[in-house]
């Protein structure tokens, strides 16, 4: 197995050719992830990966590795359960280490409205075969004994839901495994090439123009993240989808002090420590859309603020570094997974703040989908038609951080 | 830095004191489809936008402005 140690991690130089049986938009975790499910499970191996700067530029290299399956709806928990069941063999699937680990997730309640709405998480996540459990002071205690329970004297803890396998991974190492396995199984990964235009002839998408040339394809898909709505809308298609910043910042690197992720419901504030040793802490979307991926003093401050309240020694560390990446956003806060109205166009879209997590899912998911012609049960309801058809699947409550 | 946001009635104030109400969408005919597509499909525009603030901890009143979005360049 290599990883992120080997000193030269590459990608074979392939020219660019002018037809692929399937063009992927977007060199991100979930393209990348398609790419290799599509050759790996479906032997379908003429494939581009076109991507406009390079792999894992975009929320793929930006984000905070939360890997967990304690979502809040029927339809959300069997999909990131699935996820969260292929990354932990998926150093082994893809010869590559991405530093899985399990050590759980401790989302504290200062309120009892959210406390209730933990107590229905919980509740839906056994029923679905997902361990959250409800834990009162003492028992946060034992999970966490860093966690002060009075909240800073401001916001008193009075419960919490923990979930065992909440995990994390490794961005860049999920990333360049996917594209590493893609390519030696003949996928050609393209960086550097901006999709410029998407052709569509009689409703029939029929290739993509390029920076590099126009390339032909039986099936494109947009995997673009916050850039969905304007790949999409070059077939035509308008998605339900506002892009906003999302934030994290990490301090000097420490030895281990935090196992696990902390984070709190009230103050939408959660912190973990890195394999480096970095507190790492993120909050909630920027309230107004942007495509400016510049972070904000106010969210170093406010996350700073927040993560001493729950985990006082916060207020010791020194922070280091901040960074933002783009969030295309949902109505239901839930992912755009198929087919649009374009024949041989799908989305990949959607992915907000969850799509790192279900990058194994979705990718393979999608593969089946293109391969053979029909939508696996699992991400069905996930369709783009959902919002026409008033079925959404409404997430907002356990998608809002990360 | 903080986004300052140049309301008319009360001067430059950080976006911290608005409430954003997202881009501006003209109301194009009485119907059910362009109904969905004022909820539901909005331009999201990369660049120049016309979009709406409430000035919650202000003077309290809706403004429209235009905001580059790729910048976030205000007025
Ligand atoms: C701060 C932060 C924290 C997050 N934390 C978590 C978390 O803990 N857990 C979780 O599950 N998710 C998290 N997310 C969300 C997650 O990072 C994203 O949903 C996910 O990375 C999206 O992956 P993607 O492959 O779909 O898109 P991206 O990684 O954004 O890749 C899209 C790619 O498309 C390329 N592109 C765009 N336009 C074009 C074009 N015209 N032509 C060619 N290429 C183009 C871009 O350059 C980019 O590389 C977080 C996001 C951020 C910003
Ligand atoms: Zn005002």
């Amino acid at each position: 197995m290599t990883g992120l140690l080997r000193h030269r991690t590459y990608l074979p130089a392939r020219e660019l050719r002018r037809a692929y049986d399937v063009v992927i938009v977007g060199g991100g975790v979930n393209g990348l992830s398609l790419a290799y499910h599509l050759a790996a499970e479906h032997g379908i191996r003429d494939v581009a990966v076109l991507e406009r700067a390079y792999i894992g530029s975009g929320g793929s290299g930006r984000n905070t590795q939360v890997l967990r399956a304690n979502y809040n709806t029927p339809e959300t928990v069997p999909l990131y359960a699935a996820s969260l069941a292929r990354y932990r063999g998926l150093s082994q699937e893809l010869g590559f280490n991405v530093q899985f680990s399990t050590e759980g997730e401790l989302d504290l309640c200062h309120t009892e409205d959210s406390l209730q709405v933990e107590r229905e998480k919980s509740a839906l996540n056994r029923a679905l075969g997902v361990q959250t459990d409800i834990l009162g002071p003492d028992e946060i205690l034992e999970v966490c004994p860093l966690v002060d329970l009075s909240g800073g004297g401001e916001l008193p803890v009075i419960g919490a839901s923990y979930h065992p396998p909440g995990s994390f991974a490794r961005h860049d190492a999920v990333v360049w495994g996917f594209a590493q396995a893609a390519a030696r199984r003949g996928v050609d990964i393209h960086q550097g090439v901006v999709v410029t235009g998407v052709q569509v002839d009689d409703h029939t998408c029929v290739g993509v123009e390029t920076s590099a040339g126009p390339v032909s394809a039986g099936h494109v898909v947009s995997a673009v993240a916050g850039w969905s709505t304007q790949l999409a809308a070059m077939a035509g298609v308008r998605l339900p989808i506002v892009t906003h910043l999302l934030q994290a910042f990490v301090t000097e690197p420490y030895r281990p002090v935090l196992r696990g992720l902390v984070s709190s419901m009230d103050l939408t504030i959660y912190v973990s420590q890195t394999t480096r040793g970095e507190l790492l802490a993120g909050a909630e979307i920027v309230p107004y859309s942007t495509f400016s991926t510049r972070s904000t003093f106010e969210f170093l401050s406010e996350a700073a603020r927040r993560s001493i309240l729950i985990l006082p020694f916060m207020a010791e560390a020194r922070a280091m570094r901040q960074w933002g990446g783009s969030c295309d956003m949902t109505p239901d806060s839930s992912p755009i997974l198929g087919p649009t109205p374009v024949d041989a166009f799908s989305v990949m879209a959607g992915m907000g703040t969850w799509g790192f997590k279900g990058a194994p899912i979705f990718g393979a998911t999608m593969a089946d989908s293109i391969a053979t012609g029909r939508v696996p049960d699992l991400i069905a309801p996930f369709a783009l038609s959902r919002f026409r058809e008033d079925r959404m699947v409404p997430d907002a409550a356990s998608a809002g951080t990360h | 830095m903080a986004l300052k946001v140049p309301c008319p009635n009360c001067g430059w104030r950080p976006s911290t004191e608005f409430a954003w109400g997202g881009e501006l969408r003209a109301i194009d005919a009485p119907d059910a489809e362009s109904d969905f597509a004022r909820v539901f499909l909005p331009a999201n525009v990369a660049g120049p936008q016309e979009e709406r603030w409430f000035h919650l901890l202000g003077c309290r009143r809706w403004l429209t402005m235009t905001r580059d979005t790729t910048t976030n360049e205000l007025g």
